[in-house]
């Protein structure tokens, strides 16, 4: 089975520290990491690896440093990277991200099955995995818990719901993506670390995917992010003791007083 | 301070720091109530190929490497002492087949331990053979193809848990020292039995028990080295591992030294932090002082061992006495730094206290390592 991971690099949010009077987030010495939920999602594939056989490669889209983010998959189990990146891909917003992402991995060419976490720490989206099957055309199950079976030709899996879950079953090439219930991230190990060290990074730009202009980059993105604010502090509610019947007149009493 | 570790030596410490951090440290103190063996976090190590540190590649190791066992042994022991002494354990008894063990022998057991499939076990110690390792009485009688083992051993780190151990018995009574001999013997061997497991201080995860052996039937083929060369596996076993417990006692240390600082930070008496009372600062000055001139000791010592000195029993033993010698210092300061909580359980520092303690007795008590580095030094001076 030949399993594309797609993963993004961002900063360790539980380090993050805020600047008192610009209220911004502090960049400066904060750690770069693998997106936790791709951590799942790299797992899962070098399992599957592990039973099925066949080759992991990871894609990520980003800056130069994002190298190593690669390189830490494959001290994990996988076996190769390509890092896409190009200044012309810069501002892309989730629409942009997973067309370009889609565009490499049809340069690739041959997969089965394509997964990604279920979104990234720091946009919080989840819409990048969505937007690559859709620019691929191929089928796509999102908040993946489990894979119960899988063959060549097809996989059943588990998707977790907000109470319960629904088992499904797809063709492949399909695209998953992954939630933290799925399994528990290995540590890499001496053998990996060395391999990743010395391990080739092939990295594309906008000339060798051939992109339309028009949908790459900062003007490919309809997405405009006109503002950014802290939402303001909800104050606390008022929880209302007695009879079912006596509360339910105070709150309408409660609701008129509000309305006038 | 800066050790000038290569990229490989740094690639090793962080990878013992993330899982001394991910998986040793959170499972410390289960392990140290409960007292089972940490199977779980020695299968993250085996997969990590942690036990490949002390084992030569052509067997499935990375290389012996002291330096590097010294490494992950620091990292592991800074998060916990007693998860940490199975893995080290484990390099103690790999060691004498390493260092003596013909192709057949080390094709056979060094694979398994080199992935971790198997863990190791060394067995010298009996109840009237400590430091006196003269006093042994189990004894191995040659019949035909075959050694008849008898006897007991106690104090055994990893036993009942090991698959594979070396086990120093006497062939020979009438010529004292030089009629011993080493032997490997695995477990469920008929015959081969275990004793009780010992409720100990410290060091609770790691388990302790006694070996029995009743008429243990062993092949020939399972003598290490010659006849007669027990002591001598023993000691070159000893000059290598030394530097390990070294690091075990280096990495309680600047475990507790870690715990000591952070706390003092937090804690807050007539309205400020305790950590900014001189008082505080001066200890923590000479415990960080007294680390670091540890560490300097311990890498030193493993260095020399890797560079191929021939001998090197004087700074093993140095190493080995000093950092846990400082490691006991350490820990009981660090207690006292976190003062009436430091006694309690619900902190963690109480048990670096107890996990410190050991390093000054096993693989020689710390005196029996002043007579061997004042013996070493008369002799090299009367040489001169």
């Amino acid at each position: 089975m030949n399993i594309i991971v797609c993963i993004k690099q961002v900063p360790e949010t539980t380090e993050v520290r805020i600047n008192p009077e610009t209220n911004t987030l502090i960049r400066e010495g904060v750690k770069s990491i693998i997106n936790p939920f791709d951590m799942y999602a790299i797992e899962e594939a070098i399992r599957l690896k592990e039973r099925f056989g066949g080759k992991i490669t990871i894609v990520t889209m980003g800056p130069p440093q994002a190298e190593a983010a690669l390189r830490e998959a494959i001290s994990m189990g996988a076996d190769e990277g390509y890092l896409v990146g190009d200044r012309a891909f810069a501002g892309s917003d989730t629409w942009a991200t997973s067309y370009t992402l889609a565009g490499a991995i049809k340069k690739i060419g041959v997969y089965d099955l394509i997964i990604c976490g279920k979104q990234a720490s720091d946009g919080d989206t989840a819409q990048v995995g969505p937007g690559i099957s859709t620019h691929l055309n191929i089928p796509q199950v999102t908040y993946v818990k489990k894979v119960e079976e899988a063959t060549d030709k097809s996989m059943r899996v588990e998707r977790m719901l907000e109470e319960g879950y629904e088992i499904i079953e797809t063709p492949l090439p399909a695209l998953l993506t992954v939630v933290k219930e799925i399994n528990e991230p290995r540590i890499p190990s001496l053998k990996g670390l060395m391999r990743a060290k010395s391990a080739k990074i092939i990295v594309w730009g906008q000339k060798d995917l051939n992109l339309d202009p028009q949908q790459i980059g900062l003007c490919g993105s309809p997405t405009q992010v006109v503002k950014i604010f802290t939402p303001t502090q909800r104050a606390g509610g008022q929880i209302l003791k007695g009879e079912p019947a006596e509360i339910a007149k105070e709150l309408v009493s409660l609701i008129k007083d509000e309305v006038n | 301070m800066d050790y000038l570790l290569t990229d490989e030596q740094k690639m090793i410490k962080d990878l013992a720091h993330k899982i001394a951090e991910e998986k040793i440290r959170p499972a410390a103190a289960k392990y140290d109530v409960s007292e089972e063996y940490p199977w779980d976090v020695l299968k993250v190590m085996a997969e990590s190929d942690m036990f490949g540190l002390f084992i030569p590649e052509e067997y499935g190791g990375l290389g012996t490497n002291v330096m590097n066992l010294c490494l992950a042994t620091e990292e592991f022991s800074r998060a916990c002492g007693g998860i940490a002494v199975c893995y080290a354990a484990s390099a103690l008894g790999t060691f004498p087949i390493v260092l003596f063990g013909n192709d057949e022998q080390k094709k056979k057991y060094l694979p398994d331990l080199a992935s971790g499939k198997k863990v190791a076990a060394f067995a010298i110690t009996e109840p009237e053979a400590g430091s006196d390792a003269s006093g042994i009485k189990t004894v191995a009688k040659k019949e035909g193809d075959y050694y008849i083992l008898n006897g007991l051993k106690h104090f055994i780190t990893n036993g009942g848990d090991a698959e594979t151990y070396v086990v120093v018995a006497m062939t020979d009574k009438t010529k004292g020292a030089r009629g011993a001999s080493a032997f490997i013997v695995e477990k469920g061997t008929p015959g081969f039995t275990f004793g009780k497991k010992e409720d100990k201080f410290g060091i609770r995860a790691s388990s302790t028990r006694e070996l029995i052996f009743t008429d243990c039937k062993i092949p020939a083929k399972n003598l290490l080295s010659k006849e007669g060369m027990g002591f001598i596996v023993t000691m070159r076993t000893f000059d290598m591992s030394r530097p390990g417990v070294a690091a075990q006692a280096l990495g309680i240390a600047q475990g507790a030294l870690e715990l000591a600082v952070k706390y003092v930070r937090q804690r807050v008496q007539f309205g400020k932090p305790i950590s900014s009372f001189q008082g505080i600062q001066w200890m923590l000055a000479d415990m960080a002082t007294e680390v670091e001139a540890a560490r300097g000791l311990v890498y030193s010592t493993a260095r020399m061992v890797d560079a191929g000195k021939k001998d090197v029993s004087k700074e093993s033993a140095m190493a080995k006495m000093f950092a846990s010698d400082v490691a006991m210092k350490v820990s009981v300061d660090a207690l006292q730094l976190f003062g009436g909580y430091g006694y309690m359980k619900d902190y963690p520092i109480e048990k670096y206290v107890r996990d410190a303690k050991i390093t000054q007795i096993y693989e020689g008590t710390n005196q029996v390592q002043r007579n061997i580095i004042a013996l070493q030094l008369i002799k090299e001076l009367s040489k001169s």
